[in-house]
């Protein structure tokens, strides 16, 4: 990369301000007024309409395979969902998971 | 101050398997950063003042093409933007606290901390504020520091991360292990369906846009959906 030291912190200060101004914005300017139904209603989904789609792409097109499909990271997904069904508790999901990524993975090598 | 100090503790028991997400990931975010000729404390000003590793790759892989400082910075801010609706769904819970104490939990604020803390408002009966504040920040302890720590050994140390072990996938698997139990609620579940189909949909749209796009339906299409079984 070809920036002056200044450009860099911009971009890190840039980043960070702005970031960290998204963050604040709903929580430190609407404080405990209240909502209306609708608008409560909405941000209910926050949570399950933002993630899926933040890691959808990454199950299905990874980067570290150039954005092919991979049996390892699918499989894993897979058994991840399934571990969760069967044990509802979030830690063992994380493990469970974990531990088919790398077992796919040393098996598939 | 015992049920304050027992829902800090809840909370960070509930953070405490991040580590495994949040390690990999900021030291591998210091590895990078470095070899793309970032100086460390260039990059440990990525991991404190920004702390989202998505945005920080963004950010990194646009200026490794030598962007300008401008794209780069309105690109890693679209990653960012479900920070502000983050925020939004987290003011009902924690509005009335004072604005020092808002502006500590947004500093926090992060993916990991907002979905753990979500599924805790939801799954237990109501606490005051300041229940839920503690519980946040309980979920950011091991959350927040691990990424600061595991940015300063990937740049200090280099690559001692084995090349060619799918650890970028600790995200995903984390954010599953999340969302599932959340669907509790056949208007849940509509919505992540909407997201899933939303986001390849729009996948064509520049700077992730497309998130921001099947998000939004993907809110409306829950919301709608929790109206209508209602006034059946």
């Amino acid at each position: 990369m070809s920036y002056d030291a200044w450009h860099i912190w911009a971009i890190i200060l840039g980043l960070g301000a702005g970031t960290y101004l998204l963050r604040l914005s709903f929580l430190g300017m609407i404080g405990d007024r209240p909502l209306p139904a609708w608008v409560l209603r909405h941000l209910r989904y926050t949570a399950v309409a933002v993630m899926p789609g933040l890691i959808t792409p990454l199950i299905l097109f990874p980067q570290a395979t150039g954005g092919e499909m991979d049996p390892v990271r699918l499989g894993a997904a897979l058994a991840t969902i399934g571990i969760s069904l069967w044990t509802r508790n979030v830690t063992l999901t994380i493990f469970g998971g974990a531990a088919v990524l790398f077992a796919l993975h040393f098996a598939l090598i | 101050m015992t049920n304050t100090f027992s829902e800090f503790r809840a909370g960070t028991r509930a953070g405490l398997p991040f580590i495994l997400v949040i390690a990999p990931f900021g030291a591998v975010f210091g590895v990078v950063a470095t070899e793309a000729g970032l100086d460390l404390a260039q990059v440990m000003g990525f991991s404190f003042l920004v702390i989202a590793g998505a945005a920080q790759f963004v950010a990194l892989q646009m200026m490794v093409e030598n962007a300008p400082v401008l794209i780069v910075l309105a690109a890693s801010l679209a990653v960012n933007l479900r920070m502000a609706m983050y925020s939004a769904a987290l003011a009902p819970h924690l509005g009335s606290l004072s604005f020092a104490r808002r502006a500590l939990v947004a500093y926090v604020l992060v993916d990991q901390t907002f979905a753990a803390a979500s599924l805790h408002y939801e799954q237990t009966p109501p606490r005051t504020a300041a229940q839920k504040m503690a519980y946040f920040l309980g979920v950011s302890t091991p959350v927040v520091p691990v990424w600061y720590a595991a940015t300063w050994a990937g740049a200090v140390l280099g690559s001692a991360v084995p090349p060619g072990l799918p650890i970028d996938f600790a995200v995903p698997i984390t954010f599953l292990a999340l969302i599932v139990p959340m669907l509790r609620s056949a208007a849940h579940v509509v919505a992540a369906l909407v997201s899933i189909i939303g986001v390849l949909v729009f996948a064509f749209l520049p700077y992730n846009t497309g998130l921001l796009i099947a998000a939004l339906l993907a809110m409306v299409a829950g919301a709608e959906t929790e109206r209508r079984m209602a006034a059946r």
